[in-house]
C-alpha cells in the first residue's frame, strides 16, 4: 500500500494529494478526503485561532500504527495523513485524511476509522485563542467511545459490499 | 533518564524535558509519585484532577510499563489533534 505521512507546518494543495494518489493507485476507484478545519466557534466562544504542537518521532510512530491496521483491516491502495502544526488561524486546514481503495465502501469507511484514531492516539494538543485568554482543549470522552465502534470491522470475514 | 512534558502539563512543569538518574529500573507508575512540579506536587496527585497519559520510547505505556536508564519517557495530557 501507497502511504505518506506529513506533520508540516505549510498548509496542503487537494489537487496535489489528488493527482500523487491517482498517479501511485491507478486501480482506485473509490477516493475518500477528510479535511479537519480550525472553527470560528468552541464551548460558546470566538475561536481567533490555534496552536498545534505534537510529540516528534511518536506522532509518526502512532500514525503509521493506524495506518497498519486500516491496512490489516480493509484491501486499501494508499492512503496520505497530512497534519499541521504551529499557529493558525480560524478556517485554516488542519488534517487532511485521503484514502484510495479500489471501491468506495473501503475509502470511506478507512477513512473514519483513521480519522478516529488519529483523535485518540496521534500526539497534538490545540491550544486555542479566546476572547478570555488561552486555553488547552481537553479531549473529548465522545471521541475515546467512538473507538468501541471498529471493534471487529473489516478483516477478511466481513467483505464490504461495492 | 530523558523525561519529556507536552502541551498544557509542559506549562505545569516549567520545562520541556528533565534529566533523571535511575539506578534501577522503575514503573512509570512509581516514576509519577517522584517527579514533581515547581510547587512540590508529584505526577501522581497532578494525575488524580486531569488525566495523563504516558509513553515509553514512543509508544503509549501504562502504569506498570518499566523504565530503564536508557529508556525516552514522556508525559502528557489525553491528546487533542485533528
Amino acid at each position: 500500500m501507497y502511504r505518506h505521512i506529513s506533520i508540516q507546518q505549510e498548509d496542503f494543495s487537494l489537487d496535489a494529494v489528488l493527482t500523487r494518489l491517482k498517479h501511485q493507485c491507478p486501480s482506485s476507484g473509490g477516493l475518500c478526503f477528510f479535511i479537519g478545519a480550525v472553527r470560528d466557534t468552541n464551548l460558546a466562544e470566538s475561536v481567533g485561532g490555534l496552536f498545534l504542537e505534537h510529540y516528534p518521532g511518536m506522532t509518526e510512530a502512532q500514525l503509521n500504527r493506524i495506518l497498519d491496521d486500516a491496512q490489516s483491516r480493509w484491501p486499501l491502495a494508499g492512503v496520505e495523513v497530512i497534519h499541521r502544526i504551529g499557529a493558525l488561524e480560524t478556517g485554516d486546514n488542519i488534517v487532511l485524511v485521503a484514502v484510495a481503495a479500489m471501491h468506495r465502501g473501503e475509502s470511506f469507511a478507512a477513512c473514519e476509522m483513521i480519522m478516529d484514531y488519529l483523535k485518540t492516539q496521534a500526539t497534538f494538543w490545540k491550544k486555542e485563542q479566546v476572547a478570555s485568554g488561552e486555553r488547552w482543549l481537553e479531549a473529548r470522552a465522545s471521541d475515546g467511545e467512538k473507538l468501541q465502534d471498529w471493534t471487529g470491522v473489516g478483516g477478511d470475514d466481513q467483505p464490504l459490499a461495492d | 533518564m530523558k523525561v519529556l512534558f507536552f502541551a498544557g502539563l509542559r506549562e505545569t512543569m516549567g520545562t520541556d524535558a528533565i534529566e533523571i538518574a535511575l539506578e534501577t529500573p522503575i514503573t512509570i507508575g512509581a516514576l509519577k509519585h517522584r517527579l514533581q512540579g515547581p510547587d512540590g506536587t508529584s505526577l501522581a496527585v497532578l494525575s488524580e484532577k486531569t488525566p495523563l497519559l504516558a509513553a515509553v520510547d514512543k509508544e503509549m505505556a501504562a502504569d506498570d510499563t518499566l523504565v530503564e536508564e536508557a529508556s525516552e519517557v514522556a508525559f502528557f495530557p489525553p491528546v487533542t489533534g485533528g
